[in-house]
């Protein structure tokens, strides 16, 4: 790591001074987790590094419009010990569960995961799929940007580098809902996803016809993607096993994966319809009261002739 | 660039002048001397470098010694108390939790942080809490079993 100046600004306001001083030449952090390493390898050399740690009032995890306002140091950690989240959406507790470890999740920040922008993250495909929106502040006063449309390409993002994140906002799940996220770990529990699945469903009032889907995936491109086709064969559409087959089909021509020790990309491809199938059904097996999945009709198992 | 950070480790106040980009993991073992703490993998990985920072543990090499200012450290020095070891430590001996020993430190300290919150975990918890702690000797059984059994040296 090369030397560097060090920032430790206490207000938003001194962190906009100290950006104005150092330009594009500074580098904000939080926990770090992913930062630190950049810079041990000299992927980033920043000329100042500003540290958010001790910036107020944004640790906060409280419900906003019915549904959760979590301040952007709130740790990965916190979200998924937090009693409110596990109360009110329990799926993004169990979701930054999934993130590498209790080490880097005491320390890893729920603003600083999403301005990192690595498409193998666990969080973006599941606050995709539920709608989530961040904001951000600048000099200028703040911006709401829904976080499908946020992420640009392999740690790129519209966040403009005098920009912070200071909240991501999670909308109720509207009744008749059901919700999921999958991560394919066919190595250790610790790594990013093989392939990352999350969806949301809401289904009519008699719970037979899909009234709305949203499908998100995560490391199966250059940043996390919203399989909006995939949706759209659902949507008012009755609750069918073929319908389903076909959205999750659907799904595998979004993706656009690539190969690496996690799988080849053709794999990766055919992960991601599998994937998509069982987190919509996941889904719509948690919509409260009924059974609403179909019942699969799958032929007996051949008996292997000994 | 250098700055002066104030901490707390193990108990003593420190007082310490360290590079910006100095790790929080060489301060200790170079500026301090409190070689216990061990560097692995050096990019969180494999939890030989795990320390307390108030009580929560950390990867001490990802951490900048910078952002321990103001903040309370404990490493496996700080375990053991008025020369007595403490009981995880007593159970890592008696139940045979190590074997070379490089990530026993990381171990030990990443298991008092678990026994503090849950004094008598189970076995899945005991899992889910040490996933981030590698032993390339893969002496898992005997590290889960010590833990396990840590609270019978408890006073």
């Amino acid at each position: 790591m090369i030397p560097f100046e060090y920032r430790t600004p206490k207000s938003l306001k001194e962190v906009q001074a100290d950006l104005k001083q150092f330009g594009t030449d500074a580098k904000l952090i939080a926990g770090g987790t992913a930062l630190v390493i950049m810079m041990k390898q000299r992927l980033v050399r920043p000329s100042c590094l500003i540290s958010l740690r001790q910036v107020r009032g944004l640790n906060a995890i409280a419900v906003k419009d019915g549904g959760l306002g979590i301040g952007g140091l709130v740790t990965h950690r916190e979200v998924e010990t937090s009693s409110l989240v596990r109360r009110r959406m329990p799926l993004l507790a169990e979701t930054y569960r999934h993130v590498a470890t209790i080490r880097v999740r005491n320390v890893a920040t729920v603003g600083g995961g999403i301005a990192h922008a690595d498409p193998n993250q666990d969080p973006p495909p599941t606050l995709i799929a539920l709608g989530a929106t961040v904001k951000v502040s600048s000099a200028h006063g703040s911006r709401l940007i829904p976080l499908e449309e946020f992420f640009t390409d392999y740690y790129e993002t519209v966040l403009k580098p005098e920009e912070i994140i200071t909240e991501v906002l999670v909308p109720r799940v509207p009744p008749n809902s059901g919700v999921a996220f999958l991560k394919f770990l066919p190595r250790t529990a610790d790594d990013y996803a093989t392939v990352s699945a999350a969806a949301v469903v809401t289904l009519d009032r008699s719970k037979k016809t899909f009234a709305d889907v949203s499908i998100a995936l995560g490391s199966v491109g250059t940043t996390p993607i919203r399989a909006r086709e995939a949706e759209a064969v659902l949507r008012g559409q009755p609750v069918k096993t073929e319908a389903i087959r076909e959205a999750a089909e659907k799904a595998k021509e979004a993706v656009d994966p690539i190969s690496d020790f996690r799988g080849s990309a053709a794999y990766k491809r055919e992960m991601a319809g599998v994937f998509v199938r069982r987190a919509l059904e996941k889904a719509l097996d948690s919509v409260s009261g009924k059974r609403a999945r179909p019942k699969q009709k799958r032929p007996a198992p051949k008996r292997r002739k000994r | 660039m250098k700055k002066k950070i104030r901490m707390r480790v193990n108990g003593k106040k420190v007082e310490v002048e360290v590079p910006t980009n100095r790790l929080l993991i060489d301060c200790l073992r170079y500026d301090l001397g409190l070689t216990g703490t061990k560097e692995g993998c050096s990019v969180g990985v494999c939890g030989a470098c795990t320390v307390l920072m108030d009580g929560e543990m950390v990867s001490s090499c990802l951490e900048l010694a910078v952002f321990a200012d103001g903040h309370e450290i404990t490493t496996v020095e700080g375990l053991a108390k008025d020369g007595e070891l403490h009981p995880v430590q007593k159970s890592f001996i008696k139940y045979g939790g190590f074997q070379c020993g490089i990530c026993t430190p990381g171990q030990v300290v990443a298991a008092k942080a678990l026994l503090d919150e849950v004094p008598k975990p189970t076995e899945e918890q005991i899992k889910e809490w040490m996933m981030g702690n590698l032993c390339r000797c893969t002496g898992y059984y005997k590290i889960i079993e010590s833990i396990q059994k840590a609270h019978q040296f408890a006073k």
